[in-house]
């Protein structure tokens, strides 16, 4: 597996050779979902564990995630032809009054290269906002970021504005943000707390059980 | 809060005191409020005056509320209006000194420097951040100047103190976040150029080089902030300071006072002693800066950058060139150069991992063009779908 070349391009934030391998090994007669799981997710988890190791820095999260995603949009098409899902969708958005991004998009893309379909909200985003979203996309999980502790309040008026609309059940919720603790997630009654980005990966992946 | 600092520093003898208000955005979007929280604090601050005779003076710093509007209008609007409105009403409200953290660019340079790409994070310093902050700069002066109250400065605070938090976080690296200080050093100019006198902001760590080129008064902070950011900056700020600072004391409790008051106490225990080696002479002055500068400078590229000899160097390259881009670019080139030389030559100590991106920062920077027009002309191209608007800036239409 290490030694592919889709790996290696994954791993190296290679956008084009990314690209390259997919067409090559496409050409070839390569199962799509197989490129996807035996290669591409793997080359992304082995740029988290090297981030969490202090080996890459975000940049290198970023230019690897931009490389997955080159990659994904040949294969795209073709698992959606098979019926293949992805991993599983994710609504993303910093709380209302919050303007603050670096750590959300940053969440985003490496959840995308971690195979999750992320529809991103943006920022200063209103309960309402979060709840119409909710209904039309039907997604696994709901990822709430905050940057100040002024705002983090929005995160729990958010739950239980899901609550009200019944929707809290329907969903899981993921917080994060320099201010917010796991003892504050438990506190508003979020179903899980990452304090970086391939952890909310890692979260993500185990509040879907996989 | 405000009583509490002004009784320690009495009660300390200290013989001046400059207290800051940094408003949040809610005191900006409505100007009363934030008009109302300086007069409370300049009554405060005033009466001390009147009584114990210490010299004080307030700051008053708004914040720049303009990117509460994605892409944001730089020169007009709901937000513009009410900062120009918080900015004319800042003397009569007790004011002393008007300041500011512009955020011009903060749209392009927030990706940039996630993905280290400095040719985005030199558009935003060296094109986007000086054409605002020249247009932003030449209000707050006529404001001051027809107010009576001093223009002091502005900050790289949103860019270069956020590459300092994402690097002491291990998101980028040191090096980056080194080379982005020294990059932020002509954008600052633009405000001395358009008439602030200083003191610069206290967190802006890049006044070492204010001073050098625009022998401008700054204010510093290092490990005095800590309760408000780790960084590795914690002495060699000191060494070349003319106002020593701290930083977004919360206010609780401790066992002596509460924070504030506390952080009042080392502040003033500081200058004493930055006081006493200046009354002893020239050298016991460079004695205690020497000792201030090698104690950091060695351990951290970003210390490194603020080695008075380093800022010197730097800054009589980037005073050479005739515009921010140009002299933008000069100081990526040369704080890359700096930092290399330091590793081979001045025992600067850095990682594998930090070298191995200082290397590609300098492949980067040495694509950087020397025509600016050509560089403006690639960067609108690569920018055309995000979401900042170029003729807010001055820049032509895409």
């Amino acid at each position: 597996m290490t030694e592919h070349p889709l790996y290696i391009a994954v791993l190296d934030g290679d956008a084009r050779g990314a690209r390259a391998a997919v067409e090559e090994a496409l050409n070839a007669g390569a199962d799509p979902q197989d490129l996807l799981s035996s290669y591409m997710i793997p080359a992304m988890d082995e740029v988290g564990k090297r981030f969490d190791d202090g080996e890459y820095f975000v940049p290198e999260l970023l230019i690897a995630a931009r490389a997955m995603k080159s990659g994904l949009e040949l294969l795209r098409p073709l698992l959606a032809e098979t019926g293949a899902k992805p991993v599983g969708t994710v609504i993303v958005g910093t709380v209302r009054g919050d303007l603050h991004d670096i750590g959300k998009n940053l969440v985003a893309s490496m959840l995308e290269g971690g195979g999750f379909k992320v529809i991103d909200l943006g920022v200063d985003v209103a309960p309402e906002k979060f709840t119409a979203a909710i209904n039309e996309h039907h997604p696994d999980i709901l990822a709430m970021s905050a940057l100040l502790t002024t705002t983090m309040p929005g995160m729990k008026t958010t739950i239980d504005v899901l609550k009200q609309d019944g929707l809290r059940d329907s969903v899981k919720i993921m917080i994060g943000g320099a201010p917010v603790t796991r003892r504050y997630a438990t506190e508003i009654g979020a179903d899980a707390f990452s304090e970086s980005a391939s952890g909310a990966v890692r979260e993500a992946k185990s509040l879907l059980k996989l | 809060m405000m009583t509490g600092v002004c009784e320690r520093a009495v009660d300390l003898g200290a013989p001046d005191l400059l207290v800051e208000f940094e408003t949040l955005p809610p005191m900006t979007v409505d100007p009363q409020l934030g008009v109302t929280i300086t007069n409370i604090l300049a009554t405060i601050l005033h009466a001390v005056q009147a009584r114990h005779g210490i010299k004080a003076a307030l700051r008053l710093t708004p914040n720049d509320s303009r990117d509460h509007r994605r892409p944001p209008p730089m020169r007009s609007g709901y937000y513009w209006e009410n900062m120009l409105r918080l900015f004319a009403a800042a003397g009569a409200a007790g004011a002393d000194m008007l300041a500011i953290e512009s955020t011009g660019g903060k749209e392009i340079h927030d990706d940039a420097l996630m993905n280290a790409d400095l040719e985005g994070i030199v558009y935003a310093l060296g094109v986007l951040a000086p054409r605002d902050m020249s247009f932003l700069w030449r209000h707050i002066v006529q404001i001051c100047n027809d107010t009576g109250i001093v223009p002091s400065g502005d900050t790289g605070c949103g860019f270069a103190n956020t590459a300092m938090a994402l690097a002491s976080q291990k998101m980028v690296p040191r090096v980056l976040a080194a080379i982005v200080r020294v990059a932020c050093v002509p954008r600052g100019l633009v405000a001395f150029n358009e008439g602030a006198v200083g003191p610069s902001k206290d967190c802006a760590y890049e006044g070492p080089y204010f001073k050098a080129i625009a022998g401008v008064p700054i204010s510093m902070e290092g490990r005095s902030a800590a309760c408000a950011h780790l960084s590795p900056l914690g002495n060699i700020p000191m060494a070349a300071c003319d106002c020593w600072s701290n930083e977004s004391v919360q206010n609780v409790r401790l066992l002596s006072a509460p924070a504030p008051v506390v952080s009042m106490d080392q502040l003033i225990f500081d200058c004493r002693l930055m006081n006493r080696a200046s009354l002893d002479g020239r050298e016991a002055s460079l004695t205690l800066r020497r000792w201030l500068e090698e104690s950091d400078a060695l351990l951290d590229p970003q210390a490194y950058v603020l080695k008075p000899q380093i800022v010197f160097d730097i800054s009589q390259q980037i005073v050479l060139q005739p515009t921010p881009y140009l002299q933008t670019r000069t100081a990526v080139l040369a704080a890359v150069e700096a930092l290399k030389q330091g590793v081979k030559h001045n025992g600067l100590t850095l990682s594998a991992i930090e070298l191995r991106w200082l290397d590609k920062l300098a492949t980067q920077s040495a694509a950087l063009p020397e025509d600016e027009d050509e560089f403006i002309a690639l960067m609108m191209r690569k920018y055309k779908d995000s979401p900042y608007i170029p003729t807010e800036y001055g820049l032509p239409c895409t």
